[in-house]
């Protein structure tokens, strides 16, 4: 009795703290002047979101793509010297096995985590601001899984071995991989996020690519496109099975970004190494990847959005309400941090003690502390509303926390590893011209595939996008029609329509 | 030669301002009777499948077909490869190590999940199709950017359909028009 009466207040507080949010905070695509304009006709958004297609390449796209290029030229050089000269090319050693190479592919795989929890959980939780980021996001996720997926790769030494290490094939040798290693766990999930990332990503343009070809002047712009798009037409009995096939591929993309970054933190957590050995690192280490994802997409939407026009879509509500979920991410790895140098002072196990005293007063304590710099106290300074809607603070900030999840995963690994239990084999880490290369070739990779994406794909999800701005309108009419419950893709979407007819009424 | 069927059809085309013509217009054609119905638009029009009777997706059976077999199938693997065909004793643990088996069937229980949605929907549209007797018409770019369209599918010849055009237009069709070609 007492319980059901609880569960009743609960409730109602609940409703009313919503209500009186609603009020204070209307749908982020209201307070806006235009994500997609109220006014916008579906053709004038087509135009709007696709004119960078069209145009001619300017001065600085080529030049970066030329830097990126470059780049990419590094990176081929410094994978041929690590083939050829195998890992002692790197700065790893004995007892550092991990170095540079685990930092970037973790710190890879972060970034890649922000594109999956946007487009696909805040899709399942009827976040519409979502809509004009998800694509760029996914993109960005995809070529991130990209370069991480190098890292291990090459990590193995010999690449070309591999394959039989790592996928359970039929072999000519019949051995099959041990699948209690907590690696071959990584080797799945990897895998299994980039081709669902893939498959995702693509379903998703298939439509945009459809628009692209029928809104295209040249031939060759139109035969292109319109292999890309399949030779979909938009057809209802297509979109029947469309709107269901993307919501539940977002439904389990949720629980796999979850399930990847926690697998990823597997590799450490089930050794048995002082610093590793602990509970808190799934949760914890994926807050860290959607916090560095996250800081990611507003370091690359800031000036993508200025360069491609993108103003209207992509609006300072879209980025006030990313700082806020790196505020409470940033809260999530803080409090990591702290729980982690707690349990290991009250552990009493000297090597565990060691190991955090070590990384605050080591060797590497200037990582460390930069660590706690970026990504403890940078985040806090979006408490501020005037922080969260400067773009110059926000960018910075958003550099700073990249900065800092990659001094994170340097120190987990490497000074978890380089004072190891026995005093005679303790060595210092320093990576090599081989390991930066490596790294600088996968930021330039990665950038020259976003570069080339936003070039000649669709940056937005246009027809999502057209989809919320019919809705916007039939709620700006007042219409009820139910027509204005639905969000992206035929996503039900109870809350958020309903304090918008409210305004207008 | 081979069984491929190859019949030519033919369509007649309605382009509608908005949903709201587009919705109403389906449902009286529909009621009228004349043949294969559908729409074509930008993005999923609500209502749609009410007004043409288009049945449920059946994408939900393919995922879960999809996921139950990549779950079973991922720990079935596991199982066959270490405890079967090539036991390993690693430190004396056991061969057949429940927990650890746990992730590894997660993830392709996605991952199966994953591919029969894109390859099973790959299917049920129609895809990939580079030629539908649709894409004759120039007008109907519009479809894809910020218009809505109905098609009647016949087997008769473009001449014998005209009351079907005349049909379109009365129930609001902005433009109408009858193409036919070849649709496996």
């Amino acid at each position: 009795m007492t319980s059901a009466s609880a569960a009743f207040n609960l409730t109602d507080v609940r409703a009313k703290a919503k209500a009186a949010r609603a009020e204070l905070e209307p749908p982020p695509w209201i307070a806006s002047p235009a994500v997609s304009g109220m006014a916008l006709e579906d053709g004038a958004i087509n135009k709007s979101m696709l004119q960078f297609i069209w145009q001619k390449p300017g001065k600085q796209w080529l030049g970066l793509l030329g830097l990126g290029m470059a780049g990419i030229g590094l990176l081929v050089f410094s994978i041929a010297v690590t083939v050829v000269g195998g890992i002692g090319m790197w700065g790893n050693n004995i007892p550092v096995g991990w170095g540079w190479g685990i930092t970037n592919f973790v710190w890879w795989i972060g970034i890649g985590h922000a594109g999956t929890l946007i487009s696909a959980i805040l899709l399942l939780f009827q976040q519409k601001w979502r809509t004009s980021i998800n694509r760029f996001a996914e993109a960005m996720t995809l070529f991130a899984v990209v370069c991480a997926a190098l890292f291990p790769v090459l990590h193995t030494g010999r690449p070309w071995l591999a394959i039989y290490w790592l996928f359970p094939y039929p072999n000519t040798m019949w051995m099959w991989p041990n699948f209690k290693s907590a690696l071959m766990w990584d080797v799945f999930a990897v895998s299994t996020y980039g081709t669902t990332s893939l498959l995702y990503w693509f379903l998703g343009l298939i439509p945009d690519f459809a628009s692209l070809r029928d809104a295209s002047v040249g031939k060759r712009q139109r035969m292109i496109y319109g292999m890309l798009a399949l030779g979909w037409t938009g057809s209802a009995r297509a979109w029947n099975h469309y709107k269901i096939a993307y919501l539940i591929l977002a439904g389990i993309a949720t629980p796999l970004v979850l399930s990847v970054h926690t697998i990823v933190s597997f590799d450490f957590a089930v050794s048995v190494i002082p610093g590793w050995h602990t509970t808190i690192f799934p949760p914890y280490f994926v807050a860290g990847a959607v916090f560095s994802g996250f800081a990611m997409v507003i370091t690359l939407m800031i000036p993508m959005r200025k360069f491609m026009k993108l103003e209207h879509v992509v609006t300072m509500r879209h980025l006030e309400l990313m700082t806020k979920v790196i505020l409470v991410t940033g809260m999530i790895v803080s409090y990591g941090y702290l729980a982690e140098h707690f349990a290991a002072w009250y552990s009493g196990n000297q090597f565990e003690y060691f190991v955090f005293y070590n990384r605050r007063n080591g060797p590497y304590k200037f990582i460390f502390w930069l660590m706690v710099t970026c990504n403890v106290v940078t985040p806090n300074i979006f408490w501020f509303a005037k922080a969260r809607t400067s773009l110059a603070i926000m960018w910075i900030a958003s550099i700073a926390i990249n900065v800092g999840m990659w001094c994170e995963r340097f120190v987990i690994i490497v000074t978890s590893l380089h004072r190891d239990f026995l005093t005679s084999s303790w060595a210092i880490f320093t990576p090599t011209w081989v390991d930066i290369s490596l790294y600088v070739g996968t930021l330039s990779l990665f950038g020259t595939l976003l570069l080339l994406f936003v070039r000649y794909v669709p940056a937005i999800a246009v027809s999502e996008v057209k989809e919320l701005a019919v809705e916007m309108n039939h709620a700006a009419q007042g219409a009820s029609d139910g027509a204005s419950q639905h969000g992206p893709h035929g996503v039900p979407a109870g809350v958020p329509a309903a304090p918008l007819s409210g305004k207008e009424g | 030669m081979g069984s491929w069927k190859v019949a030519e059809k033919t369509f007649v085309l309605g382009e509608f301002r908005d949903t709201a013509t587009l919705l109403s217009a389906g449902r009286a054609l529909r009621e009228a009777n004349l043949g294969k119905l559908d729409a074509y638009s930008p993005y999923p029009v609500h209502g749609i499948e009410e007004a043409l009777a288009i049945p449920k997706s059946i994408v939900p059976r393919i995922a879960l077909t999809g996921g139950m077999m990549g779950v079973i199938g991922g720990y079935s693997l596991q199982y066959w490869c270490n405890v079967i065909d090539y036991p390993i004793n690693v430190g004396g643990r056991p061969l057949h190590g429940f927990p650890s088996n746990i992730p590894i069937t997660f993830e392709s229980g996605i991952l199966l999940t994953a591919l029969s949605i894109f390859f099973g929907s790959m299917f049920l549209f129609g895809l990939p199709r580079p030629y539908h007797p649709v894409f004759e018409s120039e007008a109907f770019r519009s479809a894809s950017l910020d218009r809505f369209w109905l098609s009647i599918e016949s087997d008769l010849l473009p001449q014998d359909l005209e009351s079907h055009e005349e049909k379109l237009r009365a129930l609001g069709a902005v433009h109408v028009e009858t193409v036919r070609g070849a649709i496996e």
